[in-house]
């Protein structure tokens, strides 16, 4: 073949393959078929995104639920660490190390609570001298207080006021009563509503 | 001149050591009081019949004065129902002196109601004569407070006629059930509140008994009143708060003296009564708790509650906290409780309750040799407060099955209740002898 043959054979071959390189023609179309049936109309998606709304509702409201019963239950353990009693030996206003971990369980509350007020109060079994008993109900409370302060605690939120034995948690005269009364509570005087569970 | 020979001053000297102690006995003078010459065996009470008294309220006087002669401890009252007693004589008559001296009186009361009262007449059956005869007037109406108030001096007068002491019926017993506080007459009868409900607790009378003071327990604390008797009130002005407990009057009722805590033990402190003056701190303490002053009957000194050495002890002073020295003696070791002190009326006892066995029981100490009594060991037995005779102290026990108000007879030991208050009652407080206004 010639060059120019060639030539001309190449160009055919290339107008051959782009041709055959295009898009095909789209087909013819078919007859149109019925139009699908609208199976959820607006009142219908309404409903289901109702329920949608619903179902969501429901799951943020268990989960707030959870989140509530969380936080009540942190609460409540920390109402119970803050009320939790501290005991004292016979006439003695020693604290133990119980009595000091007990304490110490309270302090991480006071500091995420600084708006907490609470009164001491100290009591003691029904032996001995019923006015001198509220004098060591009062040395009793008063070293609650002291042993907080001492741990940072500002003692301005600490009230003391002794009970002596006027007010028993138990009566009657054995060792158990004994040792069940000569303690100190916490009330909460002020703070009770914001009350937080420590982080 | 007489010679004695041996034998014969023997004799003599065995006839005097058998009858001078009967003489003794048998004196008529007595440093509290003149009494009337009875004839009784000593180191006995003298008996007496009260003959029945007519009237609407004869019984009722009859009984009243009875009881008051026998709690005095000092007379042997034969109780007789009125019925039962003898006719003693009279229209003319002679008294049947002999039959009442066999039935073991010494003494004969005979109790007349007139216009203008009762007229007494004390017999003496040994002598066979009428020694003392008064006329006292009553007030107030039958039953009321005055009334009774107007029999118990009578006794009391009757008493001092008899024995030569007088006798302290004609006084009240402040206490504290339920919460307030209540008086009550020496017999038990006659009880009332004086306060509000709440928690009233260690009352005590001013000297003059128009007045009391006492401690009312709050939610922050507690705080002293002072309350006129059937009047107003006023809370202690210089009182700080915290612990303000055991408040008591100086003798001559210008000054109160209590204890006062706060955060470093408790310490006496005192102020004018009716002013408002700064309390001055008079004990110090060092931590430890000082509480329960009781004055001595000059006002120079007090006993009061400390537990400076590690346990309560009773300690004495002078008023302004000088001079303090342990007056209840312990071993070093010891956990002993002694505490709640009254200094008697005569200064030569202080009252206390110790730890006896587990249990407060009621104690006495000479302030002239330190000897130490023990009065009680039934229940236990705890805040002890002296009657005007120094004789009598009324406590509080529970050896009845709860806590209620007792008297005591230190001398023999004797007991009798004073209170039933359904409640229980404490805190007993003896006032001065009373007059009827």
């Amino acid at each position: 073949m010639t060059p120019s043959t060639r030539l001309i054979a190449f160009s055919l071959f290339a107008v051959v393959a782009v041709s055959a390189c295009r898009k095909k023609p789209e087909p013819a179309p078919l007859p149109a078929a019925p139009a699908p049936v609208e199976t959820c109309d607006q009142a219908c998606r309404d409903r289901l995104a109702l329920e949608e709304k619903r179902r969501a509702d429901s799951v943020a409201a268990a989960n707030a639920a959870v989140d509530a019963a969380e936080r009540e239950r942190a609460l409540a353990a920390t109402k119970a660490t803050l009320a939790a009693a501290v005991y004292f030996e016979y006439d003695s206003d020693e604290l133990s190390s119980e009595a000091r971990a007990t304490l110490d369980a309270k302090l991480p509350i006071f500091r995420a609570n600084p708006s907490l007020r609470v009164r001491v109060t100290g009591n003691t079994d029904e032996r001995g001298s019923d006015e001198y008993n509220l004098a060591l109900g009062q040395r009793r409370a008063a070293a609650v207080k002291r042993y907080l302060s001492d741990q940072g605690i500002d003692g301005g939120t600490m009230d003391i006021v002794s009970y002596g034995e006027e007010r028993p948690v138990m009566s009657g005269a054995s060792e158990e009563s004994y040792r069940l009364n000569r303690r100190a509570e916490f009330e909460i005087v002020a703070g009770a509503d914001a009350l937080v569970a420590p982080r | 001149m007489i010679t004695l020979r041996p034998r014969a001053l023997l004799s003599v000297l065995f006839l005097l050591v058998l009858f001078v102690p009967r003489l003794r006995a048998q004196d008529t003078t007595y440093k509290e009081g003149v009494r009337i010459g009875l004839v009784y065996a000593p180191g006995t009470k003298p008996g007496l019949i009260v003959l029945p008294v007519a009237g609407a309220t004869g019984d009722s006087v009859r009984a009243i004065i009875q009881r008051d002669l026998a709690n005095g401890n000092r007379i042997n009252v034969i109780a007789m129902a009125a019925e039962a007693v003898p006719p003693f004589g009279g229209l003319g008559a002679k008294p049947n002196y002999p039959l009442f001296a066999k039935l073991g009186a010494a003494a004969v009361l005979q109790l007349t109601p007139n216009s203008f009262g009762l007229e007494v007449s004390v017999h003496n059956t040994g002598k066979g004569v009428a020694e003392r005869t008064k006329v006292f007037a009553l007030a107030g109406a039958p039953q009321s407070g005055e009334w009774r108030l107007s029999l118990h001096e009578m006794s009391d007068e009757i008493e001092q006629w008899i024995t030569g002491v007088r006798g302290v019926a004609a006084s009240r017993i402040l206490y504290t059930a339920g919460g307030r506080v209540w008086q009550v007459d020496s017999d038990g009868a006659g009880a009332v509140p004086l306060t509000a409900s709440g928690t009233a607790m260690s009352p005590a009378w001013h000297p003059k008994a128009s007045h009391f003071t006492y401690m009312m327990m709050g939610d922050n604390g507690q705080r002293i009143i002072i309350q006129e008797v059937g009047g107003a009130t006023r809370t202690l002005a210089t009182t700080p708060g915290g612990l303000n407990i055991t408040p008591t009057f100086s003798p001559d009722g210008n000054t109160i003296t209590y204890a006062h805590g706060a955060e470093a033990g408790t310490d006496i402190y005192s102020t004018n009564a009716f002013g408002n003056e700064p309390a001055r701190r008079i004990t110090i303490g060092r931590g430890s708790d000082n509480t329960q002053p009781s004055f001595s009957p000059d006002g120079r000194r007090i006993a009061f509650t400390s537990g400076r050495v590690g346990h309560p002890e009773v300690y004495i002073s002078d008023a302004d906290g000088t001079n303090a020295e342990l007056l209840t003696p312990f071993n070093f070791g010891d956990q002993s409780y002694r505490a709640n002190p009254d200094w008697s009326p005569d200064g030569r006892l202080i009252a206390f309750e110790a730890l006896i066995g587990g249990r407060m029981q009621i104690m006495t100490i000479s302030l002239r040799d330190r000897a130490i009594k023990q009065h009680t060991s039934e229940g236990v037995n705890e805040q002890p407060s002296w009657a005007p005779d120094a004789r009598h102290l009324v406590f509080t026990s529970n050896r009845g099955g709860s806590r209620q108000l007792w008297v005591l007879d230190v001398e023999s030991n004797t007991v009798r209740q004073l209170t039933r208050a359904p409640a229980g009652a404490r805190f007993g407080a003896w006032s001065p002898l009373l007059r009827v206004r």
